[in-house]
């Protein structure tokens, strides 16, 4: 990568999946980008105290307001007639699909010109292990120790109804397509939703060398599916011919696994 | 110079002078009884009087939020609102201050649940008394105008840099109407400075994280930072009451004095029922009676070097709170007043009144009036227009 606009130096955990796609990110954006990160393990590019570990102006919002915040930050730009300046929500899942998922809402019907990237590492890490929405069914938590009893809630259909202009599913087993889908919301006219699949070693039980393996599983079980929807049109970006068998992906990670 | 007179009501003025101050984003929602205020701006923005963004946002939590982003880029944004409005945005309203961001928010105060009620009280804005935000309170409409346009230049001073509520009473202020001055563009463009953020930005050239994860190490620093802007709140304010009083010839103080040269009973309070106090306090007068009245204009800070000064020789203080203080000794006015008092020399009640819409009227007043020149007791809260069978309303028994 090019220009290096977030520090080597960050305390997120080896093999953490987001890491891979928030400086991924920035790289694609530039300079000219405004984040706004909410709590949560993203937080830790935020920094601490007087220190920070990325180089574009960003701002750390709550929990539920990202969405809020980022379209704020557009309608303050347009009024001073900036508009070389890329917004980017950088969420979670938590925040994303539940505390958020109101805001989220509302930036989408307004269709504001923001880029929100949700990296979904399926539960509340940072707080330690606990499900959320986006948790997958019979996954455990601290929260479902007993396996989650509810199925993965599905935020890219609740985005879909909105009807906005990008919305894309990604990976981080597959930077080449992530890669062309940030650069595509580079060029929408209004919001661009990518969500994208990320392992957390910590979180999901796998070794910190797994989490490139692990995403790429999911894709080729096709428990998570790689697509785009441009102006309504549903484009598949990765066409499974030999689907895996789901236990492929699901034994080689603990939380998937009771003991006996 | 006096400026045209107008006929708004709260809600209207607080609209003419967020145009009046060039905000640029307004995300709002609506509650009543703010609502109008909105509306109006909606409809300033879209006939283009007004050159802005408006948004109707999907709540009040967002409201603050957004406009906190826009503000954060460097232009001035708003929104206005009332009662669980206000409490919904509680998570976010702190971080408006702890940012240093100057956004001047108009409140009409409405009770908060439960039981529900659209109408007047204080608790709303009285739950964000400690939320680092500056808090005025106004009579009447005048009040809103001056202390809105007033509350621009204060929040924005460098030495302040606190976001500030401009709070009036729910339909007793917000929907009547009254005569006003309000000045004109060229007047406001005089007093208020185009905006420039003066601490944090969030501009691509000189980039920033804000907002971030603190220690312990300068948590309490920061903290205290905004503590000595309060202080310096205090110094800041009259100034620029002195100045808006030079260019509009209306005088405002951190509070207002009535009738207190002499007197010997006094009642403070704050909000639209001064003026009711004030009338009895003449009513009063003509019968022989030295009373007087205090109102507090600013709430937070709170003046309370000046009215310790003030209350010193007075011999009875009666304090109305318009929000019950529930579980504490005294309502929340009431216990700012005690702690500047000598009750040992003082005589000192506390009213509890007007609640969730309860009008406080001359009656009312002259009760309190009554009270302190009778009563000798300890420092107490009274609730002084609540019915005597009060337990016994809307019971339900259970059966046992
Ligand atoms: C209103 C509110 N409730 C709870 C929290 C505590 N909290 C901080 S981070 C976090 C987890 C967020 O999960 P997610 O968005 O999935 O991000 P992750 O930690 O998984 O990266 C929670 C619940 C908070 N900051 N704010
Ligand atoms: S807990 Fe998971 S998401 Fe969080 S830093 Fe560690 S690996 Fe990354
Ligand atoms: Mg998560």
């Amino acid at each position: 990568m090019n220009n290096n606009l977030i520090s080597k130096s960050v305390n997120t955990c080896a093999g953490c999946g987001l890491e891979i796609v928030i400086r991924l990110a920035l790289n694609i954006l530039g300079e000219k980008t405004i984040i706004v990160i909410p709590p949560g393990c993203a937080a830790l590019f935020s920094g601490y105290s007087n220190e920070t570990t990325i180089s574009v102006p960003g701002f750390q919002c709550n929990l539920g307001n990202t969405a809020a915040v980022a379209g704020g930050i557009r309608a303050g730009l347009d009024m001073q007639g900036i508009e070389d300046v890329y917004v980017l929500g950088f969420a979670g899942d938590g925040a994303t699909v539940d505390i958020g998922l109101q805001s989220l809402s509302g930036m989408l019907e307004r269709n504001d010109k923001v880029i929100y990237i949700c990296y979904d590492n399926e539960a509340y890490m940072n707080t330690g292990i606990q499900d959320s929405g986006s948790t997958p069914g019979n996954a455990i938590t601290r929260t479902t120790p007993g396996g989650k009893l509810i199925a993965k809630k599905d935020i890219l259909r609740i985005v879909e109804s909105h009807n906005i202009p990008y919305i894309a599913s990604a990976s981080v087993a597959y930077i080449k397509d992530l890669r062309n889908k940030i650069e595509r919301a580079k060029t929408v006219q209004g919001t661009s939703y990518i969500h994208v699949h990320t392992p957390c070693p910590t979180g999901w039980g796998f070794q910190p060398s797994q989490t490139i393996e692990v995403a790429k599983k999911a894709v080729q079980t096709a428990i998570f599916e790689l697509y785009e929807i441009i102006d309504g049109e549903k484009k598949t970006n990765k066409t499974i011919n030999n689907i895996l068998p789901e236990k492929e992906y699901l034994e080689i990670q603990k939380r998937f696994k009771r003991e006996e | 110079m006096k400026n045209k007179i107008h006929v708004l009501d709260g809600n209207s003025a607080a609209a003419e002078v967020i145009k009046l101050a060039r905000v640029k984003v307004i995300a709002a929602y609506p509650i009543t009884p703010i609502s109008p205020t909105i509306e109006i701006l909606s409809e300033m923005v879209d006939s283009g009087a007004m050159n802005a963004r408006f948004i109707r946002v999907e709540s009040e939590h967002t409201a603050i939020s957004y406009i906190i982003g826009a503000q954060l880029t460097g232009v001035r944004a708003t929104t206005a609102t009332s009662s669980v409005g206000l409490a919904l945005m509680h998570e976010v309203i702190g971080v408006a201050s702890g940012c240093r961001l100057p956004i001047v928010m108009p409140i009409a105060n409405r009770a908060l649940v439960s039981p529900w009620s659209l109408w007047c009280d204080h608790q709303d804005s009285m739950a964000e008394r400690d939320s680092g935000w500056i808090q005025f309170y106004a009579e009447n409409v005048q009040e809103v105008v001056d202390l809105m346009i007033m509350a621009y230049n204060i929040a924005e001073n460098s030495s302040v840099l606190l976001p500030v509520m401009v709070c009036f009473d729910g339909f007793l202020v917000s929907h009547s109407k009254q005569l006003v001055f309000l000045p004109e563009q060229k007047e406001v463009d005089a007093f208020l400075q185009e905006y420039k953020p003066k601490n944090l930005h969030l501009n691509t050239e000189k980039p920033l994280f804000i907002n971030n994860l603190t220690s312990p190490e300068d948590f309490s620093e920061m903290r205290y930072q905004q503590e000595i802007a309060f202080e310096n709140a205090l110094r800041i304010i009259p100034q620029v009451q002195k100045k808006y009083f030079d260019q509009f010839e209306r005088k405002y103080g951190l509070f207002e004095e009535y009738r207190t040269e002499d007197a010997k009973i006094i009642i403070i309070c704050l909000g639209s029922m001064a003026g009711t106090v004030k009338y009895v306090v003449d009513k009063k007068r003509k019968e022989g009676l030295k009373v007087a009245c205090i109102k507090i204009t600013s709430f937070r800070p709170f003046p309370y070097l000046e009215l310790t000064e003030k209350l010193n020789n007075i011999q009875t203080i009666g304090v109305i709170d318009r929000s019950a203080g529930l579980g504490a000794q005294l309502g929340s006015l009431a216990l700012e007043i005690k702690s500047l008092i000598n009750i040992n020399n003082q005589k000192f009640v506390n009213y509890i009144a007007g609640l969730g819409g309860r009008d406080i009227t001359e009656n009312t007043i002259e009760n309190i009036f009554n009270d302190l020149k009778t009563s000798n007791i300890e420092p107490s809260k009274k609730w002084i227009d609540t019915s005597p069978n009060a337990c016994k309303i809307r019971r339900i028994e259970v059966e046992k």
